[in-house]
């Protein structure tokens, strides 16, 4: 069961942030920076970059991406920062039943197509 | 375990067609009628309960994914269900132990044909981390739709 399952959160949404999440999910880094902390939870800049092969200036640059999709957060303690997941788990939900839902739509589409030909 | 939300677990849709529900049923439940209209090349096989049936998904940008389900229930003429890992998208990876979701096709009589509605279930089990892949699939499917378009008008000229 994944760590986040127990992070709700609710917030409002529209077409502008869907494409928003879309962009920032659609980079295979910021994915596994993503998976990564909601695997094993906050983390530094230092730290997300000694788990995966990019550099630091990397990390942050990623980082930057997501927080503006409103994924992540970055929290000051001491000299560094620490990097959360923000409670997405009900927002990735919802985007994703939207694009099961379109998938869907056009399957059907192609079905009546087919049957009615 | 939380009980699933409604809003997330599942989704419902539906559409009427200009078929006889006769029509409609060879086409779902003949696996290379289902293949030619769903997108996906089945490897010869028939839909039976509890077959497993898989195939190349044939639509431009997902020709390297292979499709796997595993049929449930037949009603002939009026129900087909079958289990499988929604978006399972990335080749390397194993998606045997995880849950699945449960799709079931309805058929009805309408005035003015057959409703067919189709039910998937089952989202919440699926881990977060694999439905968020599935924005990543979405973005590629685009690039490799825009190639194939790219591809099609380039031989045109």
């Amino acid at each position: 069961m994944s760590p986040v399952a127990t992070d709700v959160g609710v917030r409002g949404g529209d077409v502008g942030a869907s494409a928003h999440l879309f962009a920032a999910l659609g980079d295979p880094t910021r994915l596994r920076l993503v998976v990564r902390l909601c695997r094993y939870g906050p983390a530094s800049i230092v730290r997300l970059a000694a788990d995966s092969s990019v550099t630091r200036q990397a990390v942050a640059k990623h980082l930057r991406v997501l927080a503006r999709a409103g994924l992540v957060r970055g929290r000051r303690r001491g000299r560094e920062s620490i990097w959360r997941l923000e409670p997405v788990r009900l927002e990735v939900a919802r985007r994703y039943l939207e694009l099961v839902s379109r998938r869907w739509d056009r399957t059907l589409e192609r079905l009546k197509a087919a049957v009615e030909r | 375990m939380t009980a699933p939300d409604a809003s997330t677990d599942r989704i419902e849709k539906s559409i009427v067609v200009r078929a006889p529900r006769g029509r409609v049923w060879r086409a779902l439940s003949d696996a290379a009628e289902f293949g030619a209209w769903f997108g996906v090349d089945f490897d010869p096989a028939s839909f039976a309960p509890g077959a497993t049936v898989r195939g190349r998904i044939t639509h431009p940008g997902y020709e390297h994914i292979t499709m796997e389900i595993v049929i449930e229930r037949m009603v002939e003429g009026r129900l087909l269900s079958y289990r499988w890992h929604p978006y399972a998208v990335d080749p390397a990876a194993d998606y045997s132990k995880e849950p699945t979701t449960l799709v079931t096709f309805e058929l009805h009589d309408a005035p003015e044909g057959t409703l067919v509605t189709v039910v998937e279930s089952g989202f919440d089990r699926i881990p977060l981390h694999r439905r968020a892949e599935a924005f990543r699939m979405n973005v590629q499917g685009w690039a490799g739709q825009m190639r194939n378009i790219e591809a099609h008008v380039a031989g045109r000229h």
